[in-house]
C-alpha cells in the first residue's frame, strides 16, 4: 500500500484505484477504518475526508470512539482494517506535519519537569536524536507560552498547575510542534472560562494561518460557535460536513439516540463469540 | 477471573516460600574467602581506614566496582522508577536465577569449575530476557493484568532457579559454592578481568542513559507524545529494559538478585524528595547509589559474613528514610509542619471572625462598626469549640496584642486585632458573595464552603474578587443570617 502511495504524482492525481482516498491537499482522509479492543469493534467502517483549513469538532456520546479515532490516525492504536492518509501519504511519512494535544489525564502531573521544559518537548522533532534543548528551542517554547497566556508560569513545576493551566501548557507544547494539522483530544474538558476563551483564540489563530484542527469535543452547546466543520461519531460516522449543514437535530438524534442500538447489540454479540 | 488469577499467584508464592524454607539451597557451603579476614591483628581503626580509603588491592577492586555499579543503578533506576516499571525490574532480576544455575551446570559438564563470571552472567542475561519476553507475551495475548504477569514470572522463575540449584548440590563432581552469592550478594574476592567487565559495562550503561536523556525523559513522561514526535516508544522501552537488565546482571554477584531492584529504585526515590528537576534528580540518584555502593561494600568487607547486598540496601534505605522525613518541600515532616501551621491559622481566623461578628451585633443601626467589648461566654457559644482550645487561642492572640481579657470576663479587641478581624471577616464575606452570585451555591450552604478557601486568599485574589463583585466597601454585610448558624467547620 505505501509503495503505491509513493508513486502518487505531486498534483495529487490518483494513479491506482485506492488513491482517490488520499488526495495530497486533503489533511486527513480516512477510508474503511475499523478498530477493535479485544475483538470488540470500537469504531466501525469510518470514512472521512477533512478539507484543509477547517476547525473540525468531533462530537459523539461517551464511548463513541472519538479518542480512539484520533489515536488511530496517529498510529497509537493498531487498526483492524482501513487506511489513513495525511496529506496524501501514510501518517508515518508525514509526522512532521502533524501536532498532537493528548488528553490532560494521560500523563502524571507530578513528573519532575518545569512548564518550560514540558513545552520545549514539542521541539524535539526538529532537534532529532541525542541533541539537547538550546536557547533557540527555549525561545520557541517561551513564545508559545506567551500565546496561550501563561508565560509567567514558565519556571513553575507542572505539579503546581491548575487544570486550566495544564491544558494551556499542553496546547503551548503543540504550538511549538509547528504543524499543519492538529489533533486535539478534549482540550476543553474541565477547564475554566478564561482557559476556554484562550483555547478558542488559539484555534482561531491557527485557522487564520490556514491550519487544520481536529478537536474532540463534548459540549454540544458550543459546537456551532467554535467549529466550521463537524464530525458526528458513534462507532461509525453519522455525518461529516460543514456545521450548518450537518449539525442538525435529526443527525444529533441519530448520534445520541437509540437508533444505533442494533449495531451495539451486534458488536456485543460479536465480542462474545470472539472471546 | 481476576480473583482466580490472584489466588493462583498467592498459592504459587506460598508454595515456593515453603520450598525455600525446606532448605533446598540453604545448605550450600561457604568456602569463598571473605576479604580482610586475615587482618585480625591490626587495630580496628586501621582496618576501617584501610577499607574506606581503599588501601588494600582486593578491597579497592570490590568497593570501586560496587560504587560504579551504584552510580549506574542510580541513573538507570531513575528512568525505571519514572516509567513505573519497578516491579518489572524485580521480576527480571528473579528470572536470572535459572540462567545462572543452568550456565553453571553446562560449564561443569564441559569440564570447567563452573565459576566463570562471564559464563554465569551470560546465562543470567538469557533467562532474564526470556522472563521479560514471557511477561510481555502474557500481557499482550491474554487479558491478565500487568501485575499478574510480573508476579507469575517472578515467582515461577525464582522457584525454577532454586529447584535447579537443588539439583546442582546433588551433582557429585560439582562444588556449587559461591552460587548463593548471586541470591544475597557478596563482596567476594574479585579477579581483575571481572572488575574491568563490571566497570566498563556500568560506565557504558550510565553514558547511554545520559546520551539518551531527552528521549528517555520524554518516554517516561508521555509515551504517546513521544511516538507523535517520531521517537519510537517501543524501541526506547526496549533500550531502557536492556539497560536495566545489564545493570542487574553485572550487579548480581555483589548485590544479589533479590535485592538488586532496591539498588535500582531506592536511590531515585530518595532523590525525588529533594528536587523537582529531572537532571538534578538523576544526578542525586547517581550520588546516592554511589554512596550506598561504597559504604555498603565497605561495611560488608569489615564485618565477616555480612552479605553486601543487604548492607548496600540498608544504607540506601537509610538515605531514603532520611530524605522522606527531612526534605524541605516534599518531606513528610515539612508537609506536616505546613499542615499544622495552616490548621492553627484557620482556628485563629475563626476566633477573630466570631469576635468581629459579636462586635458587629452591637452596632445597632450605626453605619460603622465600633470596637465594643463582648463577653467570653457569647464567643464560646458562637461555634462548637471546646473551652480549653478556645482559651489557648485567646491566650495566643493576647500575647501578640490582638485582644485583652478583662477581669470582668469581657473581651476587648485591640486596634490591630480589630483591624485583622475586620479584614478576615471581609474576605470571608467576599468569598461567600462570590459563591452565591457566581457559583450558584445557596446562601444557607455558602458559609461552610467559604470556610475552606478564605484562609488561603492572598492579596491579589482578594483584589480580583473585589473587581469581580464590584464591591470594595470597607465593611460588607453577611449574605446570610448570622444567628442561624448551627454548623461549625
Amino acid at each position: 500500500m505505501s509503495d503505491v502511495l509513493q508513486q502518487m504524482s505531486p498534483t495529487g492525481d490518483a494513479i491506482g484505484e485506492d488513491l482517490s482516498f488520499h488526495p495530497i491537499n486533503v489533511p486527513l482522509a480516512v477510508h474503511d477504518l475499523t478498530v477493535a479492543y479485544h475483538r470488540k469493534p470500537v469504531i466501525w467502517d469510518v470514512d472521512l475526508d477533512i478539507p484543509e483549513g477547517k476547525l473540525v469538532g468531533v462530537v459523539g456520546p461517551n464511548g463513541a470512539g472519538k479518542s480512539t479515532l484520533l489515536k488511530t490516525c496517529l498510529d497509537l492504536i493498531p487498526r483492524a482494517s482501513g487506511e489513513v492518509g495525511v496529506y496524501g501519504k501514510p501518517y508515518k511519512e508525514q509526522r512532521h506535519l502533524v501536532g498532537y494535544v493528548p488528553q490532560r489525564e494521560s500523563v502524571d502531573w507530578d513528573f519532575p519537569v518545569s512548564v518550560l521544559d514540558l513545552v520545549a518537548m514539542g521541539t524535539y522533532r526538529h532537534l532529532g536524536w541525542f541533541r539537547r534543548v538550546g536557547e533557540k528551542q527555549k525561545a520557541a517554547a517561551m513564545n508559545a507560552l506567551e500565546q496561550v497566556g501563561i508565560a509567567h508560569l514558565a519556571d513553575r513545576q507542572i505539579s503546581q498547575l491548575s487544570g486550566g493551566q495544564q491544558q494551556r501548557t499542553f496546547l503551548a507544547r503543540a504550538l511549538t510542534q509547528n504543524a499543519k494539522l492538529y489533533f486535539m483530544d478534549e482540550p476543553f474538558a474541565a477547564v475554566d472560562a478564561a482557559t476556554e476563551e484562550a483555547i478558542v483564540k488559539i484555534l482561531q489563530q491557527l485557522n487564520s494561518e490556514g491550519k487544520t484542527c481536529i478537536v474532540v469535543h463534548h459540549d454540544l452547546a458550543t459546537v456551532a460557535r467554535y467549529f466550521d466543520w463537524v464530525v458526528l461519531l458513534n462507532m461509525r460516522v453519522v455525518a461529516s460536513g460543514p456545521t450548518e449543514e450537518v449539525f442538525t437535530k435529526t443527525n444529533l438524534e441519530k448520534t445520541y439516540g437509540g437508533s444505533l442500538s442494533l449495531l451495539d447489540e451486534a458488536a456485543h454479540a460479536l465480542s462474545r463469540i470472539a472471546r | 477471573m481476576k480473583i482466580i488469577s490472584k489466588l493462583f499467584l498467592v498459592i504459587l508464592l506460598s508454595g515456593f516460600q515453603a520450598f525455600h524454607a525446606s532448605g533446598a539451597y540453604v545448605g550450600i557451603e561457604d568456602s569463598e574467602t571473605l576479604i580482610l579476614q586475615t587482618s585480625d591483628k591490626k587495630s580496628a581503626m586501621d582496618e576501617l581506614l584501610n577499607v574506606l580509603l581503599l588501601r588494600s588491592y582486593n578491597t579497592r577492586l570490590v568497593i570501586l566496582s560496587t560504587t560504579t555499579l551504584g552510580t549506574a543503578a542510580g541513573i538507570v533506576g531513575a528512568f525505571l522508577l519514572l516509567r513505573k516499571r519497578s516491579l518489572m525490574g524485580d521480576a527480571l532480576a528473579h528470572s536470572t536465577l535459572p540462567g545462572i544455575a543452568i550456565a553453571f551446570i553446562i560449564m561443569v559438564s564441559f569440564g570447567g569449575s563452573g565459576k566463570s563470571l562471564a559464563g554465569l552472567i551470560a546465562g543470567a542475561t538469557l533467562t532474564g530476557v526470556l522472563g521479560l519476553l514471557i511477561m510481555l507475551a502474557i500481557r499482550n495475548t491474554t487479558r491478565l493484568r500487568d501485575d499478574v504477569a510480573m508476579g507469575m514470572v517472578l515467582s515461577v522463575s525464582f522457584g525454577v532457579g532454586l529447584a535447579i540449584l537443588g539439583v546442582i548440590q546433588n551433582m557429585p563432581q560439582a562444588s556449587a559454592a559461591g552460587l548463593e552469592s548471586f541470591i544475597y550478594g557478596k563482596t567476594a574476592s574479585m579477579v581483575m578481568a571481572d572488575f574491568m567487565t563490571i566497570m566498563v559495562v556500568a560506565l557504558v550503561c550510565s553514558l547511554a542513559a545520559i546520551l539518551m536523556f531527552k528521549e528517555l525523559a520524554l518516554l517516561c513522561f508521555d509515551d504517546r507524545f513521544a511516538v507523535a514526535e517520531g521517537f519510537p516508544a517501543l524501541r526506547l522501552d526496549i533500550l531502557l529494559l536492556v539497560l536495566v537488565t545489564t545493570v542487574t546482571v553485572i550487579g548480581l554477584q555483589s548485590v544479589g538478585l533479590i535485592l538488586i531492584i532496591a539498588f535500582l529504585i531506592t536511590p531515585p526515590s530518595a532523590a525525588r524528595f529533594w528536587t523537582e528537576k529531572l537532571p538534578t534528580m538523576t544526578f542525586l540518584s547517581a550520588v546516592i547509589g554511589a554512596i550506598s555502593g561504597w559504604l555498603g561494600a565497605s561495611i560488608s568487607a569489615l564485618v565477616p559474613k555480612m552479605p553486601a547486598g543487604a548492607v548496600i540496601v540498608v544504607v540506601a534505605s537509610s538515605i531514603f528514610l532520611f530524605s522522606m522525613l527531612s526534605a524541605p518541600k516534599r518531606g513528610v515532616v515539612a508537609r506536616w509542619i505546613r499542615y499544622k501551621d495552616l490548621k492553627k491559622k484557620v482556628e485563629r481566623q475563626h476566633v477573630l471572625r466570631a469576635a468581629f461578628e459579636l462586635v458587629e451585633e452591637q452596632k445597632n443601626g450605626d453605619s460603622i462598626v465600633s470596637n465594643y467589648p463582648f463577653p467570653l461566654q457569647k464567643l464560646l457559644a458562637k461555634r462548637t469549640w471546646k473551652a480549653p482550645k478556645l482559651n489557648r487561642i485567646l491566650n495566643h492572640e493576647q500575647s501578640i496584642g490582638h485582644l485583652e481579657r478583662r477581669a470582668d470576663g469581657m473581651l476587648q479587641l485591640s486596634e490591630s486585632g480589630f483591624g485583622e478581624a475586620a479584614r478576615i471577616t471581609r474576605n470571608h464575606r467576599l468569598w461567600e458573595i462570590y459563591l452565591v452570585t457566581h457559583a450558584d451555591i445557596a446562601p444557607s450552604h455558602v458559609d461552610r464552603d467559604a470556610d475552606m478557601v478564605e484562609h488561603i486568599l492572598e492579596a491579589d485574589m482578594v483584589h480580583r474578587l473585589e473587581e469581580e463583585l464590584r464591591n470594595s466597601g470597607a465593611w460588607i454585610p453577611s449574605p446570610h443570617e448570622l444567628s442561624t448558624r448551627t454548623q461549625a467547620s
